[in-house]
C-alpha cells in the first residue's frame, strides 16, 4: 500500500524554481525522512503534500486523493504538526487538545493524547506558559489527537535540548509502532538515522539520493577506514582481511576501529555535489 | 463527521473564552467605549436647551454605534490578523474544520461581545445619565434590526480590513485610526452633527457609523430630537438601506480578499 506517491512534482514562483521534478513513494506504515539544507524545497514539498500549497506541475496522490482538491474526510485521516505556531496562548493544554480533538470523528481521549507527548503535568497550564519544547510537544499532540493514518512533521525538534529530542524520538517510534505513516523533514542527520526506515536527500529542488539510513548514497558499499595502534589508518574495501593480516603480524591492535563514512559525511558530499 | 455547525459553535465558545482571558482585549476593546461614555457624559453633562434632552443622554445613545464598531469591526479585524500570524488559521486549515466553521465561531464571538458591550453602555446611560429606555415595541423592533445590520456590516468589513493589516502587532493601531476619525465625522463625539462642515457630513454619510449613531438616537431620544439631525428627520429607511448596502459590500470584499496565510500563495 502506498501512502504518498508523487511523480514529477514541481513548484515555481515566477521564474524561481523551488521544487524541480520530485518523485516520491512512501509506503503505508513507513517512517520517511526528507533531509536537505535550508531552501532546498523540503517545506514546499511537504506543504504541497499537506494540501497547503498548490503545485505547479506533476501528479500527487496522498492516501489516494489529490491533496490540492482533497475532501474533509481526507483531512480527518491526516495530521499536521505545525512548525512555528504560537496560537491559543490563553487556553490550557487540555482545552486546546479537547477543542481540536472535537473536529475528528474518532479522536483519542484528551488525557491519552496529552500523556503520549508527556505533558500530563501541564494539562491545566496556560499554553502561553509552556517552554519551547513543551509547546512543540503540544503541537504534536494536536497533530495526532484525531488518530491520523499519516502524520506530517516539518522540522519537529528544531530548538529542542538533547533530552527533549530523545523523548520526542520515543514518541515518534510509538506512533510508528501503531502503524502510523510518518513523513518528517529534519536538519539533523542523527534524527533521520534514528527514526527513518527510508530517507531522501533533497537539494536545489531535486532528490539527489534516496535509500535506507544504512545504504544512502552508496554508503554501505563505500570503503571502510581501519584505524589501530594510535596513528595507523588504512582505507579498504575488505576490512576483515586486513585485520586478519594485522593479527597475523602481531600488530598493536589497541584502539582498533573500523568505520564506514558517517551519514553526515555522505550527506555533506551529496549536497556538496548538488551545488 | 462532526458538522460545520457543531464545530462553528465550539469555535465560538473557545473564541469567547480566549477573549475574556485576554486582559488587553477586555480593557482596550471592550471597556474603552464605556470609559469614553463616562468621560463625555460627565464633562458635557447637560448643555441642551431641548426639552428632555441632555448631552449625556445623546452620548449614551450615539456611543452604542462606537461600541459596536469597536467590538465588531476592531475585534474581527485584529482577531483575524492575529489568527493568520500565530498559526490558528494554518492549524484549522489542516484539520476537518472548514472556513465556514471558523467564521461562524468569529461571528458568535462578535455577536456575544457586541451584545455585552451594548448592555454595558445602556447600563451606564440608564444608571448614571438617566437615559429612559423606550417603552413602545416599535422602537425596540428598530433597535433589533439596527443592531443586527450594524453587527453584520461591521463584522464583515472587519474581516475585509484584516487583509490590509500587515502584522497583528500593528493591527489595533492601524484599524483604530479610521475608526476614531469616523466617530468625529459621524456625529458620535460631536452632536448635533450639523456643527460640522458640509463636506464632513457628506464624507461621513458614505460610511455606516453616521447611520448607526442616528438610528440609535432615534431609539433612545425623544421624537423632537430629530430636528438636530443632518436631514432634520430620522430617515429610518435610508439607514436600513445604507447599512444593508455595506453588508453586501463587506461580503464581496471578504470573498475577494480573505487569505488563510500572510505569505505568498497560501
Amino acid at each position: 500500500m502506498t501512502a504518498i506517491k508523487a511523480r514529477g512534482l514541481r513548484k515555481t514562483y515566477g521564474t524561481q524554481i523551488a521544487v524541480d521534478g520530485i518523485d516520491l513513494d512512501i509506503a503505508t506504515g513507513e517512517v520517511f525522512a526528507l533531509l536537505g539544507p535550508n531552501g532546498a524545497g523540503k517545506t514546499t514539498t511537504v506543504e504541497i503534500l499537506e494540501g497547503h500549497r498548490r503545485r505547479t506541475g506533476g501528479d500527487v496522490s496522498v492516501l489516494g486523493e489529490d491533496p490540492g482538491s482533497a475532501s474533509r474526510a481526507w483531512r480527518t485521516r491526516i495530521g499536521i504538526v505545525l512548525q512555528t505556531a504560537s496560537d491559543a496562548g490563553d487556553l490550557t493544554v487540555a482545552e486546546v487538545v479537547r477543542h481540536v480533538g472535537g473536529f475528528y470523528p474518532r479522536s483519542r481521549p484528551v488525557t491519552d493524547a496529552i500523556e503520549l507527548v508527556g505533558l500530563e503535568d501541564k494539562a491545566g497550564a496556560r499554553v502561553r506558559t509552556l517552554s519551547g519544547g513543551q509547546r512543540r510537544r503540544l503541537d504534536v499532540a494536536l497533530g495526532i489527537v484525531g488518530r491520523p493514518e499519516l502524520v506530517f512533521l516539518d522540522e519537529p525538534t528544531t530548538g529542542f535540548d538533547p533530552e527533549a529530542r530523545r523523548q520526542f524520538w520515543a514518541l515518534i517510534r510509538a506512533l510508528a509502532a501503531e502503524g502510523t505513516t510518518i513523513l518528517l523533514t529534519t536538519h539533523y542527520l542523527d534524527e533521520a538515522e534514528a527514526l527513518a526506515d527510508r530517507l531522501a536527500v533533497i537539494a536545489g529542488g531535486v532528490i539527489v539520493a534516496e535509500g535506507t539510513p544504512a545504504t544512502l548514497g552508496g554508503r554501505s558499499a563505500a570503503g571502510a577506514v581501519v584505524r589501530w595502534g594510535g596513528d595507523q589508518e588504512i582505507r579498504t574495501d575488505d576490512p576483515a582481511a586486513l585485520i586478519a593480516g594485522l593479527v597475523g603480524r602481531g600488530a598493536d591492535l589497541s584502539g582498533l576501529t573500523v568505520s564506514r563514512p558517517s551519514l553526515e559525511d555522505t550527506y555533506l558530499s551529496l549536497i556538496g555535489e548538488a551545488r | 463527521m462532526t458538522s460545520t455547525l457543531t464545530i462553528g459553535r465550539r469555535r465560538g465558545g473557545i473564541e469567547i473564552l480566549q477573549f475574556v482571558r485576554d486582559r488587553t482585549a477586555m480593557i482596550f476593546t471592550f471597556l474603552f467605549p464605556a470609559l469614553l461614555l463616562l468621560l463625555f457624559g460627565s464633562i458635557f453633562g447637560d448643555d441642551y436647551d431641548h426639552p428632555g434632552l441632555s448631552a449625556a443622554r445623546v452620548f449614551s445613545a450615539s456611543m452604542i454605534a462606537y461600541g459596536i464598531v469597536s467590538t465588531a469591526f476592531i475585534t474581527m479585524g485584529v482577531g483575524i490578523a492575529t489568527d493568520r500570524e500565530d498559526g490558528t488559521l494554518k492549524r484549522l486549515r489542516g484539520t476537518p474544520a472548514t472556513a465556514g466553521a471558523y467564521f461562524l465561531g468569529k461571528l458568535i464571538l462578535v455577536a456575544a461581545l457586541t451584545a455585552a458591550e451594548v448592555l454595558v453602555l445602556l447600563g451606564v446611560g440608564v444608571l448614571l445619565f438617566d437615559m429612559p429606555l423606550p417603552s413602545d415595541a416599535g422602537r425596540w423592533f428598530t433597535f433589533g434590526w439596527l443592531f443586527l445590520l450594524s453587527v453584520v456590516a461591521c463584522g464583515l468589513l472587519g474581516i475585509a480590513a484584516s487583509a490590509l493589516v500587515r502584522s497583528a502587532r500593528t493591527a489595533g493601531a492601524v484599524l483604530n485610526v479610521p475608526v476614531v476619525a469616523l466617530q468625529f465625522l459621524s456625529g458620535v463625539f460631536i452632536h448635533p452633527i450639523t456643527q460640522l462642515p458640509d463636506w464632513m457630513i457628506t464624507v461621513a454619510s458614505i460610511f455606516p457609523v453616521k447611520w448607526m449613531a442616528q438610528g440609535f438616537r432615534y431609539v433612545f431620544l425623544p421624537d423632537s430630537a430629530a430636528d438636530l439631525e443632518a436631514a432634520g428627520a430620522w430617515e429610518l429607511g435610508r439607514i436600513a438601506l445604507v447599512l444593508g448596502g455595506w453588508c453586501v459590500i463587506g461580503l464581496v470584499l471578504c470573498l475577494l480578499t480573505f487569505r488563510w496565510t500572510n505569505r505568498r500563495d497560501g
